[in-house]
């Protein structure tokens, strides 16, 4: 089942229309939170902007935000939000071979690696493998691309509406950040080995945070994350042990 | 300079986000997404935003200081309460989240 679009240059243009639907809502949703959650920690609207310009992962950029604003050192921070988004290397890895088509320039591999992130990625993994090689990479180009560029509109029109609605709103602006992710880990949850690691973060980040404001999230991620991989290989291990014994 | 400083803050994320991907370019097709170490990174990572998120909520900074632990933890229930009986439907899901928020705090200034 191949969907071409003609001209070739139709592809990037067919990703572009595609971005305009219920990811971008939420997305965008998110993001008019991301900049209410910049102006209350203090932040101008240059910087909101340039998170999302330059830093683009909403998780890292709520992280940094957030130590930023408990005044955390660089090291902490830089350190913080290299692991928030660390899930971009596996996945990176799994859709270039993807998009790859022989004749293209290296250079725009590394370009277009800048809009991978969750929403666009997922797209991307589904339509992709329908469509002939040399589309590829102009659709997912159009399709996050657009869905960048939305986002940092969204950004500035979050900062202007956070001191411009009633405080009631501005908290259910700020408040959108933890619920949209917290929802799309929760549809990751019963896959084992994310599910383990979800459930022993969320238990032990806000102890930690108690027991060090600034080293808390790191070690949050280090000790709960490194338990649930060993947990899940002890689990795996025993199970094929099982299957050995026949039993 | 203090001006200087959230830009160097915001310089470093954006580099090390970047590494990330870029690395990822490089290494495609070399090393095995599916291998322990790519594993184990993918789990350290999960666990982190679990950790933050559950903080955002448990223990927030900011303007959601101004709204009680037990509304932020219905909401959070109504949320995640709106996405499994949706079967996934984020949009209703998080507007559930935000809505009982709005409505418990709102209800908590009139009751008074």
């Amino acid at each position: 089942m191949t969907a071409a679009y003609a001209p070739p240059r139709g592809a990037a243009g067919a990703g572009m229309r595609a971005a305009f639907g219920v990811p971008m809502v939420v997305l965008g949703a998110s993001y008019v939170g991301f900049g209410s959650l910049c102006r209350e920690s203090g932040l101008t609207l240059a910087l909101g902007l340039a998170s999302t310009a330059t830093g683009w992962a909403l998780p890292g950029q709520i992280a940094l935000v957030e130590l930023y604003a408990v005044g955390a050192s660089l090291l902490v921070i830089a350190l913080a939000v290299a692991l928030t988004n660390a899930r971009l290397l596996p996945m990176t890895m799994v859709l270039m071979p993807l998009l790859r088509h022989p004749g293209t320039p290296r250079w725009r591999y590394y370009l277009v690696a800048h809009f991978i992130a969750v929403t666009g990625w997922a797209v991307a993994m589904q339509h992709c493998p329908k469509l002939p090689r040399e589309q590829r990479l102009p659709y997912f180009a159009g399709f996050a691309g657009t869905l960048w560029a939305a986002t940092l509109l969204c950004t500035g029109f979050g900062f202007f509406l956070a001191d411009r609605v009633p405080d009631t709103v501005t908290l259910g602006l700020v408040f959108l950040n933890p619920i949209y992710f917290m929802l799309v880990f929760a549809a990751d949850a019963r896959h084992r080995e994310r599910g383990l690691a979800l459930g022993l973060g969320a238990a032990s980040g806000p102890l930690l945070y108690l027991a060090s404001p600034d080293w808390g999230l790191l070690l949050t991620g280090l000790l709960a994350g490194s338990a649930a991989f060993l947990a899940d290989r002890l689990w795996a291990r025993r199970a094929a042990r099982r299957r050995e014994d026949g039993a | 300079m203090s001006d200087i400083r959230p830009w160097i803050v915001l310089a470093a994320g954006a580099a090390v986000t970047y590494a990330w991907r870029g690395l990822g370019v490089a290494l495609s097709g070399r090393i095995d997404p599916e291998g322990p170490v790519v594993r184990w990174v993918g789990a350290v990572a999960y666990a982190l935003l679990a950790g933050l998120i559950a903080r955002m909520i448990v223990l927030p900074l900011g303007a959601l200081l101004a709204t009680a632990l037990t509304d932020r933890v219905a909401a959070a229930a109504a949320a995640l309460a709106m996405f499994f009986v949706t079967r996934h439907n984020l949009l209703l899901a998080v507007g559930a989240g935000a809505g009982v928020l709005m409505l418990l705090t709102l209800g908590r200034m009139h009751a008074w």
